[in-house]
């Protein structure tokens, strides 16, 4: 799937550029050390930004292309930060045999955003995911890590309400 | 040369042991069909159109990464690789835009020539949903139309391998891949130099320069305009290949005749303006050599390698030589020096300057590059080879009957100095030659400056001039231009004069010459055989030497003055930018 950019501003912290720079400076001189990099920062930041991609290629002596085409061949790597309400339905083939389709699409509308996006606000994220692994719950739905199984769309916005 | 004895086809051949069975194929005659391949930039096997049986493999191989061993059996002609082939070209077919018939690589195109020698006959056959991306047009010297991408990424190798920029790169997975810069910003966006390599690599018509020859016509339709054009001294040695003559061919006499049919007001050689950057660049040198500043001196011809410099190091920018390019310089005395002595309006006359290169497209809008006024741009239009041969076969001219024709006076005469200047070297030497004798005091037994010739990425060299030691470096291909200058600044390689042009090999072998396919160019040293014509011409000439050109001296005599005047300084100098990444 094409990747969504964001539209949230980045924010730094200098605990956050310091983890960079040191993780960054462990990997500098060792081969094939972009995977691990890309992984590292995406634990300190969330996601990958423009800003923290740029850092990464300077450090790595790469050019940005290459580090944002490493990201954007990787569904585990995320442009996006996670919203403060972070919802996401799996449309893995059982859920979506047990109409998580509808549930994608109720989200979606209640959200005001596409899968993959931010609310501008920063508010909402929401993720349409493969199998979860809960196939015995399907159809699944998961707001901030937590699971919820065998709902409806009329389920969808109660469930959402809980986090505002 | 360690070799193996193998069999291609049932015959026997003995082929050197480092040979992939593509080389060897090409040593028993045989042409292996590639899309992704360039030798030695990008030889990755991902398209599998190289495919060919090997005794004893367990399924096809691709030859373009298989190495040959000693007993291998290949064979290259055999029904299951002619099938596997011809599907995996129809696979690639599938989401082609196939517009061939309005495609600007109409006959040149690799992958139209492989539908015909392999004998696709239904080129939907896989037919299904279709990429569709907008183009990229947001630079003044290049479109990309990924529509017509087929992923072979060899714009990507020579953007990243070759040249080591690295500005384009795939991206997104599956379907959604495609060629593209970080986070889909447009090339404009980016520290793209504007070379143009990524063009020459295309297979396809998915790459290709901004087309600025419309607006040379409605110019040339335009009675009130004065419209003159000048040759870069590469495009010489080139232009034959757009009308079927073996690359290294020279068709000067013939260009010239060409273009004389098209209508311009004047045909002119820049080897002219070659020669006048050489007088200023030559002084340029002399004067930081006394004063010690701002050296090591860099030329400036390239404008591909300024944009370059400014992006990946602006901390020499104050190194590079203040002149302005030789396409620059005769706009700039065009519209001011022969406007004058004509007595036209510099705002009625249209310059155009046919050139090897993609980045000059970029430099002619560059600012302090108007030396007739605000508003009045030293060069209109920038046109590569491949545009001015497309001007010529819409005019119907049929360029290999022609009789040989002489450029324009008074800007006709170019020295052997000013011919070299389209090969990688060529400006070292001929400043050498002209700053060596103003060094000695008296003329040059020997002006072969050797050391700097030939196609080597770098190359060094140290002459004595009298007293005085001048140190030189050479070096084509910005990657190569990167190494010599992180040497420079860590204080490695100490030199007091550096030529660096963009594309390996120099203008020769620019990102706007004529395209020539992976298979030729595996087979054929083009930068080496193209330069050839160059320094032939340079041989022959009786005038060697920029200074001993009677043009230049006319020039200096009638307007400028010296070399290096306040005038020169307001014409024929520019400035650089500090851009960074």
């Amino acid at each position: 799937m094409k990747k969504k950019l964001t539209t949230v501003v980045f924010e730094d912290t200098p605990e956050k550029a310091d983890k960079l720079a040191a993780l960054i400076s462990e990997y500098k001189d060792v081969e094939g050390s972009l995977m691990p990099v890309l992984q590292g920062a995406q634990d300190i930041y969330g996601y990958l930004p423009i800003e923290v991609q740029k850092k990464i290629a300077e450090g790595l002596g790469l050019s940005l292309s290459e580090v944002y085409g490493a990201v954007s061949f990787y569904s585990q790597f995320a442009l996006n930060p996670k919203g403060k309400v972070a919802v996401s339905v799996c449309l893995g083939t059982a859920c979506y045999v047990k109409g998580s389709g509808k549930l994608h699409e109720k989200c979606m509308e209640i959200t005001g955003i596409g899968a993959g996006d931010i609310s501008p606000d920063g508010r909402f994220s929401y993720e349409a995911t493969r199998c979860i692994g809960a196939c015995g719950l399907a159809p699944v739905m998961t707001v901030n890590g937590d699971v919820y199984g065998r709902i409806t769309p009329s389920d969808v916005e109660g469930i959402i309400k809980k986090y505002l | 040369m360690e070799m193996v004895n193998i069999k291609i086809n049932g015959r026997d051949y003995s082929v050197p042991a480092d040979s992939k069975i593509i080389d060897a194929a090409r040593i028993a005659k045989i042409e292996i069909p590639t899309l992704c391949y360039l030798k030695g930039i990008n030889e990755i096997g991902a398209c599998r159109l190289c495919l060919v049986e090997v005794k004893g493999a367990r399924g096809l191989m691709a030859a373009c990464v298989t190495g040959v061993t000693e007993g291998m059996e290949i064979f290259t002609n055999t029904p299951k690789v002619r099938e596997m082939r011809k599907t995996n070209l129809e696979l690639v077919l599938s989401t082609h835009k196939k517009e061939c018939l309005s495609c600007i690589r109409s006959q040149s195109c690799e992958l139209q020539k492989l539908c015909r020698d392999l004998g696709v006959t239904e080129e939907d056959r896989f037919a299904g949903k279709n990429v569709e991306y907008p183009k990229d047009e947001s630079t003044a010297f290049l479109v990309r139309d990924n529509d017509k991408c087929i992923l072979c990424r060899r714009c990507v190798a020579a953007c990243k391998n070759m040249q080591g920029i690295g500005v384009i790169d795939a991206l997104n997975r599956g379907f959604d891949t495609h060629i593209g810069s970080a986070f889909e910003q447009p090339l404009a966006a980016t520290s793209c130099v504007s070379c143009g390599q990524c063009i020459v690599a295309c297979p396809v018509g998915a790459l290709y320069e901004k087309d600025d020859t419309d607006k040379v016509w409605e110019a040339l339709n335009d009675p009130t305009k004065h419209v003159a054009i000048c040759t870069a001294p590469s495009i010489r040695a080139t232009i034959g290949e757009c009308f079927g003559y073996e690359p290294g061919t020279d068709t000067e006499g013939k260009m010239v005749a060409a273009i004389k049919r098209l209508g311009f007001d004047g045909v002119y050689d820049m080897n002219l303006t070659a020669d006048l950057t050489i007088m200023e660049e030559a002084t340029e040198f002399l004067e930081r050599m006394k004063t010690g500043k701002n050296l090591p001196l860099i030329t400036s011809c390239s404008p591909g390698w300024i944009k370059f410099c400014e992006h990946y190091f602006p901390e020499f920018t104050d190194n590079l030589s203040t002149c302005k390019s030789p396409q620059q310089m005769f706009g700039a005395m065009y519209k001011t020096y022969y406007a004058k002595k004509r007595g036209i309006d510099p705002a009625d006359i249209v310059f155009v300057s046919a050139i090897p290169c993609t980045a000059k497209k970029f430099e002619v809008r560059r600012p302090g590059e108007s030396a007739a006024g605000e508003g009045i741009y030293d060069v209109d239009y920038a046109i590569t080879t491949r545009e001015l041969a497309r001007m010529i076969e819409k005019a119907g001219i049929n360029y290999r009957e022609l009789d040989d024709e002489k450029f324009d006076e008074p800007f006709d005469i170019g020295s052997g100095a000013g011919a070299i200047f389209g090969a990688t070297g060529g400006v070292m030497e001929a400043a050498l030659r002209t700053a060596a004798e103003v060094i000695l005091g008296k003329k040059l037994e020997k002006v072969d400056f050797e050391d700097v010739r030939g196609t080597a990425p770098i190359k060094t060299a140290t002459y004595k001039l009298g007293d005085t030691e001048v140190r030189v470096a050479v070096a084509s291909g910005t990657k190569n231009a990167r190494e010599l200058l992180n040497k420079v600044k860590s204080g490695e390689l100490k030199v007091d004069f550096i030529e660096i042009m963009a594309c390996p090999g120099g203008c020769v072998n620019g990102g706007g010459q004529p395209v020539q396919s992976a298979a030729v160019k595996a087979a054929v040293d083009l930068k080496a055989k193209r330069a050839s014509i160059l320094y032939n011409a340079d041989k022959h000439l009786a005038v060697r030497k920029s200074h001993e050109n009677l043009a230049v001296q006319k020039i200096y005599d009638e307007y400028l003055e010296k070399p290096g005047s306040h005038l020169a300084h307001e014409i024929l100098h520019t400035y650089y930018i500090k851009r960074g990444l």
